[in-house]
């Protein structure tokens, strides 16, 4: 072995969940869960309601977890995590972070009034919503995170979703919470900096962690990564964050914007695209960009 | 690795020996998903440049680092690949699995 060279690791070694859960092969839910896990450390408790994280936890009476976890019912995710919030409260525990962790279908649909009702009271919580763009724990179902023209089951190839995705940051930026985040689980750093930032906060806090999907996005489990880094760079999510509703900030800057085809193309819910669909598809990503890209320079 | 270690799976022969709460009791380390597996990582730690970027992105936590070492732990590893793709000097490699 050649001279010995000291490693030098950009995030914390501690693990604060294990190995043998229950993730699909190259999952991204498991990747953002470990990455804000890292930030947030062990004085964590997690609501979660019924996601992929419900699964990848474990049957009963196992965890791979090592912070406690909170199953609750489908649409209550950000009041649960309220309420466990008010009960540490009430004995007096001000360390201890509450995180709700919710899927795209606990937060853009089902979930919606709950996450609405916590901003406006504006609740000590932080709520994270891993979007993997359908709900993949019941078998790839269309939600309103799903981009138009996806293949999902419920909107086979011969009736493709003709509605955009849901614009679920500008609704959260509306309800002038202190601190809303993108984040991608392709930028760790990023990541890890956004949740940290967010533990410090006080009041509700939005993280809206992008995390690629292999087994519904019909992608290669290796690709996961560069699905995560391609998204941001050809802004179909950009990363950036919001202080109390008005102060933009792009943490990650995109220098050239890259065209969506590659992206596209590596990814079998999107084969049956035809070029024109692809333009469409285009247009309303560059459109989304652009409206973007004003508020960032308004500041 | 996580601060949990019991490896053993906890089975209940009957319904007296459950908790009164439904609460976890031990870690998820019994379920071996190396057995998932069809193609294994293998690193050459000659062409290692020691950047840690399969351990960052280890899905499973299967990338363990031993004296400032990358080493991968075959019995939990699901051989998703992500750490050869992303290796900057393409020092992993995915090849077949034997048993």
């Amino acid at each position: 072995m050649k001279k010995e060279k000291k490693m030098t690791l950009t995030l914390p070694i501690e693990e604060h969940i294990g190995a043998g859960n229950l993730a699909c092969q190259g999952c991204g839910a498991n990747l953002a869960l470990r990455y804000v896990l890292k930030a947030l450390g062990q004085r964590t408790i997690l609501c979660i309601p019924a996601c992929c994280w419900a699964v990848i936890d474990g049957g009963f009476p196992h965890s791979c977890a090592d912070v406690p976890i909170y199953h609750c019912a489908f649409e209550t995710a950000a009041s649960t995590a309220t309420g466990v919030k008010a009960g540490l409260d009430m004995i007096g525990d001000k360390e201890t972070t509450v995180m709700a962790w919710a899927g795209d279908g606990g937060t853009f649909d089902i979930g919606l009034q709950a996450l609405s009702g916590a901003a406006e009271r504006n609740d000590d919580i932080i709520y994270a919503c891993y979007d993997n763009e359908a709900y993949m724990n019941t078998g790839i179902q269309r939600s309103s995170a799903t981009p138009s023209g996806a293949w999902t089951t419920t909107t086979p190839v011969k009736f493709p979703k003709d509605q955009p995705k849901k614009d679920i940051d500008a609704i959260m930026a509306a309800h002038n919470i202190p601190y809303l985040a993108t984040a991608s689980t392709s930028y760790p750093e990023d990541l890890f900096k956004k949740a940290k930032k967010a533990k410090e906060i006080r009041g509700t806090k939005f993280l809206h962690i992008y995390a690629p999907c292999p087994t519904g996005w019909k992608s290669r489990p290796e690709d996961t990564v560069k699905l995560g880094r391609m998204v941001v760079q050809n802004g179909i999510f950009p990363l950036y964050e919001v202080e109390g509703g008005e102060k933009y900030t792009q943490t990650i800057k995109v220098k050239d914007k890259k065209p969506i085809d590659d992206y596209l193309k590596l990814q079998g819910r999107f084969r049956h695209l035809k070029p024109e669909g692809i333009a469409m598809l285009q247009d309303e990503v560059d459109r989304r960009y652009a409206r973007l890209l004003k508020k960032f320079e308004n500041k | 690795m996580s601060i949990k270690k019991d490896k053993k799976k906890i089975v209940f022969e009957s319904e007296k020996d459950m908790p009164t709460m439904p609460m976890s009791l031990g870690s998820m380390l019994w379920n071996k998903t190396g057995s998932w597996r069809n193609i294994r990582p293998e690193i050459k730690l000659e062409d290692c440049i020691q950047c840690g970027i399969c351990w960052k992105f280890c899905p499973d936590m299967s990338v363990e680092i031993e004296n400032e070492w990358p080493v991968i732990n075959y019995d939990y590893c699901k051989g998703c690949g992500i750490c050869a793709e992303e290796c900057p000097v393409k020092c992993i490699a995915m090849v077949e699995e034997r048993r």
